[in-house]
C-alpha cells in the first residue's frame, strides 16, 4: 500500500475515535445539565406519580450507559431520536424526528457557510500572497490593519455595522435573512449577502495572516536565495518556490475557519434571524429538548473532525517527503 | 556547448565596497576589493570566516544578500556595470550567464520539485532552449558528472538523492545554460572526504571541457589546491595576497598566509597505556530496526585520546551515546574503570554520571540562549560537587581561568561570545563535573582553522594537567593526527581497523581506510590527478 494511503487510513482510524469519545463526552456533559425535562414540561404542580410516568415515556428512567449505547446505536444509523419538544402536560404528542428538525436547519447553515467560504477563502489566499509580494509595503500595512480591525470587533458589531450602510442608509441588501425551503437559489444568495460579508469580515484575518507568515517564512530559505539567483522574478518566487512548500499550515487555518463558519455563527444567525443550526441548538438547550442538543452537539464534532482530517491530507499530499518516499 | 575559453577579461571588480546591518547599524564587510577573472579562468578565494568570501562571491554576480548594500567601487561583468543595474536586469543575466553553486546542496534545492525540473528552469525561462532539449542536456550534464542512473535520476525529489549527488546535480543546474561564469561557494564542505573527491573531480572536468570561468569560494587550501587557477587571501573583507596557485602554495608571502598555511601542523607524539578506563564490549545497537552498531569494541586507556573517525553516518555518534547511556545498546555492556555501567542513563548513579561528560559540536545550540556563562558552568559544578554561594563562584572562576578566559566573561550571554569562546565555555561546563572520562563530538568542526588550533592546544593541556580521557570523535584526519594516541576507524556500524595512531597511519592499510586516507586532499596541487590517476578513473 502507497504510504500515503496509509497515512490517510490512520487519519480517519483516529478521527472516528475522537468522535466516539467526543461523542461520550456529550453525552455526559448533557447528563449532567441541572433540572429535569419531565419537571419543566409538566411544570412545578405536576404529581411526582405523573412526572415518573412521563420519563418512563421517554426512556429517561433507563441507567445513562444504556441510553448512551442506544443513542450511538441510533446515530451510527442515521436516526437521532424524537425531539422531547412537541409534547404537552395534556398528553397531546406533536413531536417531530431530530433529524427532520435538524436536516434543514442543517442545510441553510452550510449554504451561509460555503457563500462566506466562497468569497473568503480565495479573498484571504489572494491577499495573503500580495502581502507577502509587497511586504512592509504601504498595501501591506493597510491590509493587515483592515483586516485586523475587522477581526478585533465582535461580529453583532460588524453585522449592525453592514446592516446600517447597506441595508439602513442605502437599501442595497435586506436586513433580514428570513428564508425558507422555497426560497430559489438568487432569491436565497440576495437575502443572505449581509451574514456571508459579516462572516468573510471576520475570518479574513486569521487566513490572511497565516498564508503571508507562512510564505515570508520561507523567503530565509537558501533554495529562496537559489531561485533570486537563478533569474526567477519575485512573482515567480512566491508563486512557484515558496507557496508549493507552505500549503500545510495555510490548509490547516483554513480548515480551523470553516469550522468555525459552521459551528459558531449562532451571534450572526441572531442579528439576521437566520434559521441556522446554532439557533436551534440555544433553542433546544433552553427547552431542555435533549435528543436535538445532542444531535446538533455531533454534527459540529462531525464537521471539526472532518473538516481537520481534510487539511491533514492536504498537509500530506503537498509534501513530496510523504508523497515519494526513499 | 565549445569552449568559451581565450584571454579576453570577463569580469572585473574595482575598488568594491560591501557594507552589512546588523546590531543597530552599518558595518564594513568588503572594504575596497580589486578582482580580476579571465574567460575559462578559476579564481580560488579563500580566508576564513568573516573575511567576506561570500559576500564576494555573491557580488561578482551583482547579488548582494538582504540587509547587505553596495557602497562603492565597480562590478563590470562583459563591459556591463552591475552595480548600475535593477534587479530585474540583472535578473537577465541570473541563472543565463552567471550561475551559482551553494554549500548545502540539501537546503539549496526547493523540496516541491523534482530535480531534472530544477536543474533546468533558468535555461527554460532565460529562452536558451526548449524543454525536451533541456531535459536531454541535463542527462548529459548527470552523465558527465557520474551520477547514477542519469537518464531517470532527475525525475526524483530532492530528498530522495544523497548529499554528494545532490551536489553534483547542483553543478549540473549551474551547468544547464553554459554561463560565462559559476560562483562555487563552499560546494564541497558539508561533504565526506570520500565524496569531496568525486565531486571536485566532477567539478573540474566540467569547468575544464567547457571553458567557464569560476569563482571557487573555500576556507580549505587543499581544496582550493586542485580547483583554481589562480588565489587570492581575503581577511577582515581586505585582500591579503593574490598569487598564481603554485607559486603561493609554495611561496606564500604575507604571514597571515603563511599562518593559514601552518595551523594543520600540530603534532602530537603518541603514548601507550597498559591502565584501559572505559570499555565498550561487543555492542550491538539499533535505532528501531535499523542496526547502527554492530559488534563494537573500543578501549580507552587512562590519560590517552581515542580518536574515532569515520564519515557521517558510520556510527561514531551512537558510540557516544551508548556510552553516555542515552541509547541503550541491544547486545554488549560499557565497563568504566572494570565495572559494568547500567545501559541506560536512568539507571545510573549520579557518581557514574559525573565521571563521563560530553562536548558536542554546535556550541551554539548546546547552551541555553537565555543563561549567563554563570548559570551555564555553575550548574553542574553545584548539582554533582554540591557547591554553594562563594565557593561556586571561585569554582567558576577557577574553570574560566582554566580554559583560558578571565572573570569578565561570567556574566555574558553565549550571544556575546565568538565561536571559539562558546566551545571554551562548553568545554568548562564539562569540567565543571570533575569528569575522568570526556567524550568529544566533532567540537572543532564548526569552527576556522586558526581558533581549532587554539582548541586543540587547549584539550591537549588539560588532558596533561587534568588526567583527562578523552574520545575524540572526528571526520577530519588533520584533527585526529593532531590530538590522538589510539585511532578507530569505523564505517557503516562496524569498527574497521583499531591501533596507535602510527600504525593506523602507516601501510599496509584495510581498504576502507585506505580510501579514507587516501581521500584527504593535500597541498599538492597535482594530488587530485594524480589520485584520479592511480584510482583509474
Amino acid at each position: 500500500m502507497h504510504p500515503v494511503v496509509k497515512t490517510v487510513l490512520e487519519r480517519l482510524g483516529l478521527g472516528l475515535a475522537t468522535l466516539f469519545f467526543v461523542s461520550i463526552i456529550i453525552f455526559s456533559a448533557i447528563e449532567m445539565l441541572p433540572g429535569d425535562f419531565g419537571q419543566a414540561i409538566l411544570g412545578q404542580a405536576a404529581l411526582p406519580e405523573t412526572v415518573a410516568a412521563f420519563r418512563q415515556e421517554l426512556g429517561l428512567d433507563k441507567p445513562a450507559h444504556i441510553r448512551y449505547f442506544d443513542w450511538a446505536l441510533g446515530a451510527i444509523q442515521g436516526d437521532l431520536g424524537t425531539s422531547f419538544s412537541g409534547r404537552n402536560a395534556s398528553g397531546a404528542d406533536r413531536s417531530a424526528e431530530v433529524v427532520d428538525k435538524i436536516a434543514p436547519r442543517l442545510w441553510n447553515t452550510l449554504f451561509l457557510a460555503s457563500m462566506a467560504a466562497l468569497i473568503a477563502v480565495p479573498l484571504s489566499l489572494i491577499l495573503g500572497i500580495l502581502t507577502a509580494l509587497y511586504r512592509n509595503s504601504f498595501f501591506d500595512r493597510s491590509v493587515n490593519t483592515a483586516t485586523l480591525t475587522t477581526i478585533s470587533f465582535p461580529e453583532f458589531f460588524v453585522a449592525y455595522i453592514l446592516i446600517l450602510f447597506f441595508a439602513s442608509l442605502n437599501q442595497i441588501f435586506p436586513s433580514l435573512a428570513n428564508v425558507d425551503p422555497d426560497t430559489n437559489l438568487g432569491e436565497r444568495i440576495y437575502r443572505t449577502a449581509l451574514p456571508a460579508f459579516t462572516l468573510t469580515l471576520v475570518i479574513v484575518a486569521h487566513m490572511m495572516r497565516m498564508t503571508r507568515a507562512a510564505i515570508i517564512n520561507l523567503l530565509a530559505s537558501p533554495y529562496i536565495q537559489m531561485a533570486k539567483l537563478s533569474g526567477a522574478s519575485q512573482t515567480e518566487i512566491i508563486l512557484k518556490h515558496a507557496l508549493p512548500n507552505a500549503w500545510a499550515p495555510i490548509a490547516t487555518v483554513i480548515a480551523f475557519n470553516l469550522a468555525y463558519l459552521v459551528v459558531g455563527v449562532v451571534v450572526v444567525e441572531v442579528v439576521f434571524v437566520y434559521p441556522g443550526v446554532g439557533q436551534l441548538m440555544v433553542d433546544a438547550v433552553r427547552t431542555r429538548d435533549i435528543p436535538v442538543v445532542q444531535g446538533c452537539a455531533l454534527i459540529f464534532a462531525v464537521t471539526y473532525i472532518l473538516l481537520n482530517l481534510i487539511a491533514d491530507i492536504i498537509g500530506i499530499v503537498t509534501n513530496p517527503r510523504l508523497l515519494h518516499p526513499k | 556547448m565549445k569552449n568559451k575559453k581565450d584571454n579576453t577579461t570577463l569580469l572585473q571588480i574595482k575598488d568594491l565596497k560591501i557594507e552589512g546591518f546588523s546590531d543597530e547599524r552599518w558595518h564594513k564587510i568588503i572594504k575596497g576589493v580589486n578582482l580580476e577573472l579571465k574567460r575559462g579562468e578559476v579564481l580560488g578565494l579563500i580566508g576564513e570566516s568573516g573575511a567576506g568570501k561570500s559576500t564576494l562571491g555573491l557580488a561578482a554576480m551583482g547579488y548582494t544578500q538582504p540587509g547587505c548594500r553596495i557602497t562603492g567601487g565597480q562590478i563590470n561583468f562583459d563591459g556591463v556595470d552591475l552595480t548600475k543595474r535593477t534587479d530585474s536586469e540583472k535578473r537577465k543575466y541570473w541563472g543565463n550567464r552567471m550561475t551559482y553553486v551553494a554549500q548545502s546542496a540539501a537546503a539549496s534545492f526547493n523540496p516541491a520539485h523534482r530535480l531534472i525540473n530544477q536543474t533546468t528552469e533558468s535555461t527554460i525561462r532565460a529562452g536558451l532552449k526548449k524543454q525536451n532539449e533541456a531535459f536531454d542536456e541535463a542527462r548529459a550534464l548527470y552523465d558527465a558528472l557520474n551520477l547514477p542512473n542519469p537518464e531517470t535520476i532527475g525525475e526524483r525529489y530532492p530528498h530522495q538523492v544523497s548529499g554528494g549527488q545532490l551536489q553534483r546535480i547542483m553543478t549540473a543546474m549551474a551547468m544547464s545554460p553554459n554561463p560565462d561564469l559559476i560562483v562555487f561557494d563552499e560546494p564541497t564542505t558539508a561533504l565526506d572526504v570520500t565524496t569531496q573527491v568525486e565531486v571536485l573531480a566532477a567539478m573540474r572536468d566540467i569547468v575544464k571541457t567547457y571553458g567557464t570561468a569560476a569563482i571557487y569560494i573555500t576556507h580549505d587550501l587543499s581544496v582550493v589546491a586542485q580547483m583554481a587557477d589562480r588565489i587570492k587571501v581575503l581577511r577582515y573583507g581586505e585582500e591579503v595576497e593574490e598569487a598564481m596557485t603554485r607559486k603561493m602554495l609554495k611561496s606564500p608571502k604575507e604571514d597571515y598566509t603563511k599562518s593559514l598555511w601552518s595551523v594543520r601542523s600540530i603534532q602530537k607524539p603518541e603514548k601507550k597505556s597498559k591502565d584501559i578506563i572505559l570499555e565498550v564490549k561487543n555492542v550491538d545497537a539499533f535505532y528501531g530496526s535499523f542496526h547502527v552498531l554492530k559488534n563494537i569494541n573500543i578501549k580507552l586507556p587512562l590519560g590517552r585520546t581515542v580518536a574515532l573517525v569515520g564519515e557521517s553516518g558510520s556510527g561514531k555518534s551512537t558510540v557516544a551515546r551508548v556510552i553516555t547511556g542515552l541509547l541503550e545498546p541491544k547486545i554488549g555492556s560499557v565497563k568504566f574503570k572494570n565495572r559494568e555501567l547500567p545501559p541506560s542513563l536512568k539507571g545510573r548513579t549520579k557518581d557514574q554520571l559525573q565521571k563521563i561528560q560530553m562536548i558536542y559540536q554546535m556550541a551554539d545550540v548546546a547552551m541555553n540562549p537565555k543563561q549567563t556563562v554563570y548559570d551555564i558552568i555553575s550548574r553542574p559544578a553545584s548539582f554533582f560537587a554540591g557547591l554553594t554561594g562563594a565557593n561556586l563562584r571561585k569554582r567558576v572562576i577557577e574553570l574560566l581561568e582554566q580554559i583560558d578566559l578571565d572573570e569578565s566573561f561570567i556574566d555574558r550571554y553565549p550571544s556575546e561570545l565568538s565561536g571559539g569562546q562558546k566551545q571554551r565555555i562548553c568545554i568548562a561546563r564539562a569540567l565543571a563535573a570533575n569528569p575522568e572520562v570526556v567524550i568529544c563530538d566533532e567540537v572543532t568542526s564548526a569552527l576556522d582553522q586558526i581558533v581549532q588550533e587554539g582548541i586543540l592546544k587547549l584539550l591537549g593541556r588539560l588532558q596533561k594537567d587534568l588526567n583527562l580521557s578523552y574520545i575524540f570523535i572526528t571526520h577530519d584526519i588533520a584533527t585526529v593526527k593532531a590530538i590522538s594516541d589510539e585511532v578507530v576507524v569505523m564505517n557503516e556500524g562496524e569498527v574497521v581497523e583499531q591501533g596507535l595512531k602510527s600504525e593506523i597511519f602507516s601501510p599496509p592499510h584495510p581498504e576502507y581506510t585506505e580510501l579514507l586516507l587516501s581521500s584527504v586532499p593535500e597541498m599538492d596541487p597535482d594530488w587530485l590527478t594524480d589520485l584520479l590517476k592511480a584510482r583509474n578513473y
